[in-house]
């Protein structure tokens, strides 16, 4: 799992969740890829993304230092940045490892880089 | 008929390691999943402007839908029940990131992610229920609510699907149109038996009108109007009933039977005026 896709996962399917963001992600085990570099598409997607989540899960992937806390005004004339948003989006992979919900604390694992959202009779 | 394979096990136990390679290795199936998923991408009718853009693959199976949207260089994100097909994807290195999750338990992901959504052959496994608490109009409303927030407002949804009857079609509809979506349904070859193919085209930012299904003639085949009916009366001879023609048949009639009958006259047959 990339953590562009971590940015957009949310536990709200679970009964009675309201929110469910940011997901708490526990890294075990981590690949980098290459990846091609598009910052039009980094561009367009910076209004989806949580920059507080995003700098969370960079932290536990240990490239916190690439990105600034708090989202910088003129990201689109920042190639610089923009290389260090697609390293982090793009190229680092979760292999092992486990999202945990905000609310309830319910956990979902990752394993070969697939995150299980499957849910329980009771939680639908 | 062949057997459904919604008949026989629920998906993430039909797609088991030895179906999950089927669509890796066979050839025939990898042909109709890539030209559906092709079909797919063009009915989603995405602003011709070369950009990237995320889009979710619904049911991805092993990533052939995945790797045309690669290949139209968007990003996708996939979410697929079967773990044994989900592993495949993995292992043939797709681009895009797959998800183990199950659409009548919901999408999974923040409001207005996507723009735009394809599912090929995955709609059908929703309409039965495979566990004693499923309900197929609930996992419906559930699954379409949850993607109508999933995706941007101008998106577009396209799921090519096999539904067993029309009442299938009625049911998936319904649920969609509850949920907030416009749009229906697109049929394309609909006059041949297996290249006739059905694709549900959901649109969340209004209503649009709707693309062409392929293979269906301008003008509809119907049956010319004959005159029939015409035909036969004169076939008989007689005047149509109330007629003056009728009245004065019955009359002579009558006179030959010896039968009281008021004369022929200018009046005869001839209807009231409306001041009576």
């Amino acid at each position: 799992m990339k953590l562009s896709t971590y940015n957009f996962l949310t536990s709200m399917a679970i009964k009675g969740v309201k929110v469910g963001y940011p997901l708490k992600l526990t890294i075990t085990k981590q690949n980098v890829v290459e990846s091609e570099f598009n910052p039009v598409f980094i561009e367009k997607l910076l209004p989806k993304l949580d920059w507080a989540a995003l700098y969370g899960a960079a932290q536990v992937a240990e490239c916190a230092e690439d990105i600034p806390p708090a989202q910088p005004d003129n990201i689109a004339d920042n190639e610089a940045l923009l290389q260090k948003l697609h390293h982090l989006l793009f190229e680092i992979d979760v292999l092992e490892g486990q999202l945990e919900c905000p609310e309830t604390g319910r956990v979902f694992p990752i394993t070969d880089g697939i995150p299980n959202m499957l849910l329980n009779e009771d939680e639908v | 008929m062949a057997r459904r394979p919604e008949h026989s096990a629920p998906p993430e136990i039909f797609y088991n390691d030895d179906e999950a390679k089927k669509y890796s290795t066979n050839t025939r199936i990898i042909e109709i999943q890539v030209e559906m998923a092709e079909r797919a991408l063009e009915l989603l009718a995405l602003p011709d402007d070369d950009e990237s853009r995320l889009i979710l693959d619904i049911g991805c199976g092993s990533g052939l839908s995945g790797s045309v949207l690669e290949d139209s260089d968007h990003m996708w994100i996939g979410i697929d029940i079967a773990k044994s097909m989900l592993d495949i994807a993995v292992e043939r290195e797709v681009a895009g990131d797959v998800i183990l999750g199950d659409m009548g338990e919901g999408m999974p992901f923040k409001p207005g992610t996507f723009d735009g959504a394809i599912s090929i052959s995955a709609l059908q496994w929703l309409c039965n229920a495979d566990k004693s608490y499923h309900n197929p109009h609930k996992r419906l409303l559930k699954f379409f609510s949850t993607l109508f927030s999933c995706l941007t407002r101008t998106a577009r949804a396209v799921f090519q699907f096999y539904p067993e009857n029309s009442d299938q079609i009625e049911m998936v509809t319904s649920q969609a149109m509850k949920a907030g979506f416009y749009g229906g349904l697109v049929v394309d070859y609909p006059n041949s038996a297996k290249a006739k193919k059905y694709y549900l085209v959901l649109m969340t930012g209004g209503a649009a009108e709707l693309p062409q299904g392929l293979g269906s003639p301008e003008e509809e085949r119907r049956i010319n109007y004959i005159k029939k009916r015409d035909a036969c009366r004169d076939a008989r001879g007689k005047a149509p009933k109330k007629s003056r023609d009728w009245i004065l048949a019955k009359k002579e009639r009558r006179r030959r039977q010896g039968l009281e009958t008021r004369p022929d006259t200018k009046y005869t047959a001839r209807k009231r005026s409306g001041r009576f």
